[in-house]
């Protein structure tokens, strides 16, 4: 069924979340906070070399310091081969899964696990990790993505030959795989073309950052069943690649999804599960581990740096007729950077008849990338909307008018394949157009930026359930972890199928054994796919109240109507009853059939396209470099806002990332190819006081296929804020800026070189 | 060395521990007496997690060893509600939804309960400057800050709640 | 495994036994928010930690801006900043002080702490070398007074002998028309270490012209400097821009600074020219008593 004409009584308002009052309380459980009787502590021992040969590992010491319980090393997990499967964000390789989790022969980043302890507290366990002996032969690495290209590069991996070139390579390569698309005719489209604009740009690895550490707690039995409680994306993800990492069948663990703190994309992989399992299962004893921030930053998944060049030709009246890009993204030490969205996404928000764009995934010896927010499309936008503001400024045009006279619309063809339905690019650049923030005056000094984020979105395979109690209220259960507040709009669609308050439904999430299979809480898909999944569990129980109704009425069940959470007959003829609320038809449960639940599991389709806009203001302090944000407006087309307090915190903390990724966050390298900034205060994330308010627009053209209208919002908002804080800097300084993070010594430099005076002034 | 002996209160309870040198309050809160709400995001004093309140002064939690607490008054995330009912700020963090993942959550409330107790009428400047050693990853501050400013308007009595 | 040691003492005596006994490594204790970062890191193994809280007199602050003030070495930056006299005659050193961390750092962080953590970042170092303040140190040799700017002598090590610390500093009497102030540049609003800091504490004469000044910049050299030539360049002059020049370039003359994740040698070399004029610019007006509003 579909509710978007309706007149919503829960969709769209703004109840307190089901799950709130234990978390402003201290008492919601996270991955740390779990214990279980007879725990004991796992610590992992990590390569202090950025790319060695493992040549011995000798636990003799370890094993023999009191108090310690089990030590492994990758020889306790099965030897896998070489395997791609689909169970995460993109296809997974579980050998290099497993070798990620314990290295096999090579250790290939700094922080890469090399063996792990369990002992009775952790600091038995630390004292027992400093006591494995080591012998690493220190091979010569590579760290940048251009370098790791080179011929002459060290190579990580001699069996990894680039594919998607013909012929297939003879030497191997760092070069895992290239991605093309293309449209049309773009040498010619060049060609035409009377105005072209060109740059390169790079960008920094930047960490998801949540604020919780990976943590989880594992307990094998000696039966083979395995118990999990984490915090992550999915404990569907976490059950599958556990049991494929160590052998195990599915049905034998039971994963129990934690509260999770933040995840953003870097909680879709497993890092300590399976270490955890193992030691349980060598020592007899349930395991907790839990990583450091320092480890959170070495050994867990930022996403890539990248260099990307683009070029743009467009006609003197503005039409653009072609576009090319060209982009490397780093993947770490394993292939599966998120090159292919990359590709997708930075040109999809215009219709250019003319595209060319080749991607390269390439390893090297940093951690393996995972997803965050928007995998891939935030570098790519990065540099298509700088070079989108260029064009509009060579030819003298507004950039909003630039970008409506070009926009993506309904029928326009993807390069990438798609042709979009239902988009509302347009509506959301006629809504920054006539946003009062894109009209105000602007100080001496002061910047105005405005910049546009593209991502299609994702449905997938979800359950849900819907479960009415003997006294009439409702349980809902979702198979995915809540990362944001999916249990508040999962619960509120519910509500609003059964007409009752959304108070009156309470959400939770049950663990693996008790719900059907749900793929990961990622790419904003749980809202669309899981809430379909809970809504259509609804209507099911609906039909079966209905049913009730006509069973007690002794009417047949066409005759019968469900209002405002009741079953009221339908019309004179159907008879004269008074109306049964889901409660007194509950208390007659048993003598009309029984329980009354329904749980569905589908794999959802029609997931709509999300685009937002971002204006932002910056004032430059031309003697330190430093960019202050003034004004953020960020307006995106949700679809329909379930909870509309919780899609404004979407965009609103996606765009914060984005302000951190612009102005100061990075990864940092020493000469030795080892992190030098692994902790909060020299990874700079943002923090209250650099931030203005950001006003978040909903624009709401709603998704036909879903059955409130709702699009995936977690992800759009992260996207367009380096360009649009790159475009503002620009207009307050005329300056350029290629490179991220566009930090204070960066612009300090940038400036001094465009004005050498001004440093002597 | 024999572990150290300590007395403190907690929440408004008397609460006597034993631990090691090394151990912090945050751990001991944490593992000895069962008070999770406390969170370790950093153990560096960089993220605020693990704030709690000592003998009225805002701290982390993981900067202070456990031993020096004895004779201390401690308020964790778990004392900042009376019974079941809500602190102003607790409730209004959940009006504004100043909260996604929530595990920032307790460190925020209790470094904004020390706010309001010590400067009632903050400016939003100053109430962003008082929590920046507070990380939020999800929510950008926004509805924290108007969340916090709300809770301060209730508690100076020139709202309802 | 190797035991970590505790100690509370009540006197100086108890305390200077305690450090001076100790076979291996001993650290003191203050407010803790440096050595419990590098106790957990693994970077410092000490035996024995003192805690000096308990010790009379080692937090609080007596005296007044014309007999000078004395501040407990243990006093945590939270009680400075809510300290009227300090914030009058002395406003350079509370800013700075209060720029240590969060909200929650300055509940405990010291100012014995932040210059015995011998950081050449350290924030309230270069406004208590400015100040020209005294540590008085006290040891299994008894008690003396030493000029702050002897006390770090390279990064991460002081000028303390086996069982010394620091009980108290104190601030000189304080002259008509005498302020000081304090900048860091930081890539944030909060929670970062200076990449460069700049402290300045001057006295005028009664037409605005600088009669004494001590100008020190930090996170430029191994060790927070005191620079006589960008003090000579403010003495006998009024704040114009040809002073303001000359003191950019005295402060920039006097870096060496390093390359490192927090900032370059050319771009903290040109940063320390820019805050050492802005700073100067605050201790002028300040000193001249011209509103200045504090922002952060």
């Amino acid at each position: 069924m579909n509710y978007i004409p309706s007149d919503l009584k829960v969709v769209g308002t703004r109840p307190i979340r089901p799950d709130g009052v234990e978390k402003v309380t201290g008492r919601a459980q996270f991955g740390a906070d779990m214990r279980v009787a007879g725990m004991i502590w796992g610590k992992v021992l990590r390569s202090p070399h950025a790319h060695a040969k493992i040549l011995s590992i000798d636990t003799s010491k370890a094993e023999k310091l009191p108090g310690v319980r089990a030590v492994v090393t990758s020889k306790d997990l099965p030897h896998i081969a070489n395997e791609e499967a689909f169970v995460g964000e993109g296809p997974m390789n579980f050998r290099d899964l497993s070798r990620n989790c314990l290295a096999w022969d090579k250790a290939l980043y700094e922080g890469h696990a090399i063996a792990a302890v369990a002992a009775n507290s952790q600091a038995i366990a630390d004292a027992a990790i400093a006591l494995i002996d080591v012998k690493y032969e220190v091979l010569p690495y590579v760290i940048d993505v251009e370098d790791a290209m080179a011929d002459n590069a060290p190579i990580l991996h001699e069996d990894l030959f680039t594919a998607g070139v013909e012929p297939k390579p003879t030497k191997p390569s760092n070069i895992a795989k290239k991605v093309v698309f293309r449209k049309g005719d773009p040498d010619a489209g060049f060609k035409d073309a009377d105005v072209i604009v060109e740059g390169r740009y790079t960008t920094q690895p930047v960490h998801q950052a949540y604020i919780e550490p990976h943590a989880c707690v594992c307990s094998y039995n000696s039966d083979g069943q395995v118990t999990i409680y984490s915090s992550s994306q999915g404990h569907f993800m976490v059950r599958a690649y556990c049991a494929k990492l160590l052998g195990l069948n599915i049905s034998n663990i039971r994963a129990v999804a934690m509260e999770i703190g933040g995840g953003f994309g870097g909680k879709t992989l497993v890092y300590l599960e399976p270490v955890a399992i193992a030691l349980s299962k060598k020592s007899g004893r349930p395991v907790k581990m839990q990583m450091t921030r320092d480890e959170v930053f070495r050994a867990s998944g930022p996403t890539s740096g990248a260099t990307i060049e683009v070029k743009l030709g467009a006609k003197k009246d503005g039409t653009i007729v072609a576009a090319q890009e060209i982009l490397k993204y780093q993947a770490g030490a394993f292939p599966g950077s998120p090159i292919g969205p990359g590709c997708m996404c930075g040109f999809a928000m215009y219709d250019i008849p003319n595209v060319d764009v080749v991607g390269y995934d390439v390893v090297s010896n940093r951690p393996k990338v995972a997803a965050y927010r928007a995998p891939g499309a935030p570098i790519s936008s990065w540099a298509v909307e700088c070079a989108v503001d260029d064009l509009a400024r060579k030819l003298g045009v507004d950039p909003i008018a630039l970008r409506e006279q070009n926009g993506a619309r309904n029928g326009t063809k993807t390069h990438y394949g798609p042709t979009h339905q239902n988009i509302g690019f347009l509506a959301t650049l006629e809504a920054a157009k006539n946003h009062a923030h894109w009209k105000a005056p602007l100080k001496p000094g002061q910047g105005r930026g405005i910049a546009c984020g593209f991502w299609f979105n994702i449905g997938g395979e979800s359950s849900a359930g819907c479960h009415i109690a003997e006294d009439g209220t409702v349980v809902a259960v979702s198979g995915n972890p809540d990362i944001g507040g999916s249990r508040a709009s999962i619960g509120m669609m519910v509500a609003e199928v059964l007409g009752v308050p959304a108070e009156k439904v309470r959400t939770i999430i049950p663990d693996t054994s008790s719900i059907g299979f749900s793929f990961l809480t990622g790419g904003s898909r749980v809202t669309f796919a899981t809430g379909m999944a809970a809504t259509q569990a609804a209507e099911r129980v609906v039909e079966d109240l209905k049913r009730r109704a006509a069973q007690i009425w002794e009417i047949p069940v066409e005759a019968v109507e469900w209002k405002d959470g009741q079953a009221v007959p339908a019309g004179s003829n159907a008879g004269a009853f008074e109306p049964l609320d889901i409660a007194a038809i509950a208390t007659k449960a048993g003598r009309t059939g029984g329980p009354i639940g329904a749980e569905v599991s589908l794999n959802a389709q029609g997931a709509g396209p999300g685009f937002g806009v971002h204006i932002v203001d910056v004032e430059v302090d031309h003697e330190t470099g430093a960019v202050k944000i003034l004004r953020y407006t960020a307006i995106q087309d949700v679809g329909k806002a379930i909870h509309p307090s919780y899609v404004e915190g979407q965009i609103q903390g996606g765009a914060a990332q984005g302000i951190g990724w612009a102005l100061n966050e990075e990864y940092i390298y020493d000469k030795n190819g080892k992190m030098d900034n692994a902790g909060f205060l020299d990874y700079r994330v943002p923090v209250a006081s650099d931030m203005p308010m950001i006003e978040a627009v909903m624009v709401e053209i709603p998704n036909p296929r879903h059955p409130f209208g709702a699009r995936g919002v977690g992800e759009v908002p992260i996207i367009p804020p380096m360009a649009a804080i790159g475009n503002a800097i620009r207009s307050a300084t005329g300056l350029r800026m290629h490179d991220l993070p566009m930090s204070p010594p960066k612009v300090r430099a940038a400036l001094d070189a465009v004005a050498p005076k001004m440093a002597a002034e | 060395m024999s572990k150290h002996h300590v007395s403190a209160t907690i929440n408004g309870e008397s609460v006597e521990f034993l631990c090691e040198t090394q151990q912090t309050l945050l751990d001991t809160l944490r593992d000895e007496i069962g008070l999770t709400g406390s969170k370790e995001g950093c153990a560096s004093g960089d993220c605020g997690a693990c704030s709690v309140i000592v003998d009225g002064k805002l701290m982390c939690s993981c900067l202070i060893l456990a031993c020096e607490m004895d004779g201390s008054t401690i308020t964790t995330i778990e004392g900042i509600a009376q019974g079941d009912h809500l602190h102003p700020i607790q409730q209004k963090f959940l009006e504004h939804a100043a909260l996604q993942c929530g595990f920032c959550t307790p460190g925020l409330i209790v470094a904004s309960k020390a706010l309001l107790d010590e400067n009632p009428n903050p400016t939003e400047e100053e109430a962003r400057y008082w929590l920046a050693g507070n990380l939020c990853r999800c929510t950008g501050y926004d509805k924290v800050i108007r969340a916090v400013m709300d809770a301060a308007s209730v508690m100076r009595g020139e709202k309802a709640a | 495994m190797p035991t970590l040691n505790y100690a509370a003492p009540t006197s100086v005596d108890d305390a200077v036994k305690l450090l001076a006994g100790s076979s291996g490594l001993a650290k003191v204790l203050s407010g803790g928010t440096d050595l419990l970062v590098q106790l957990r890191s693994g970077r410092l193994k000490p035996e024995l930690i003192v805690d000096t809280k308990k010790i009379p007199g080692i937090i609080g602050i007596s005296g007044s801006a014309e007999a000078g003030f004395t501040i407990g070495a243990a006093t945590p930056g939270a009680v400075v900043e809510a300290h009227a006299g300090l914030n009058k005659a002395w406003p350079g050193v509370v800013e700075a002080l209060d720029l240590i961390g969060s909200t929650q750092i300055q509940g405990r962080c010291s100012l014995a702490g932040n210059l015995c953590n011998a950081s050449p970042a350290a924030d309230s170092v270069p406004a208590l070398f400015a100040a020209a303040a005294i540590a008085v140190v006290v040891g299994p040799n008894g008690r003396r007074e030493v000029p702050v700017e002897q006390i770090p002598i390279a990064p991460g090590r002081t000028s303390l002998a086996k069982g010394e610390f620091i009980l108290e500093f104190k601030l000189p009497p304080r002259p008509a028309h005498s302020s000081d102030a304090y900048l860091r540049f930081i890539p944030r609003t909060e929670m970062d270490i200076a990449v460069v800091g700049c402290g300045i504490s001057l006295t005028l004469d009664a037409n605005g012209t600088c009669t004494a000044a001590r100008v020190s910049l930090g996170a430029v050299a191994p060790t927070v400097l005191l620079v006589q030539a960008a003090a000579d360049a403010l003495i006998g002059h009024k704040l114009d821009a040809d002073t303001l020049a000359k003191l950019d370039a005295a402060a920039q003359a006097a870096c060496k600074p390093i390359d490192d994740k927090r900032g370059t040698i050319v771009y903290r070399t040109k940063v320390a020219g820019v805050l050492a004029r802005r700073v100067a610019a605050i201790a002028f007006d300040r000193a001249a008593g011209k509103p200045v509003v504090h922002t952060h």
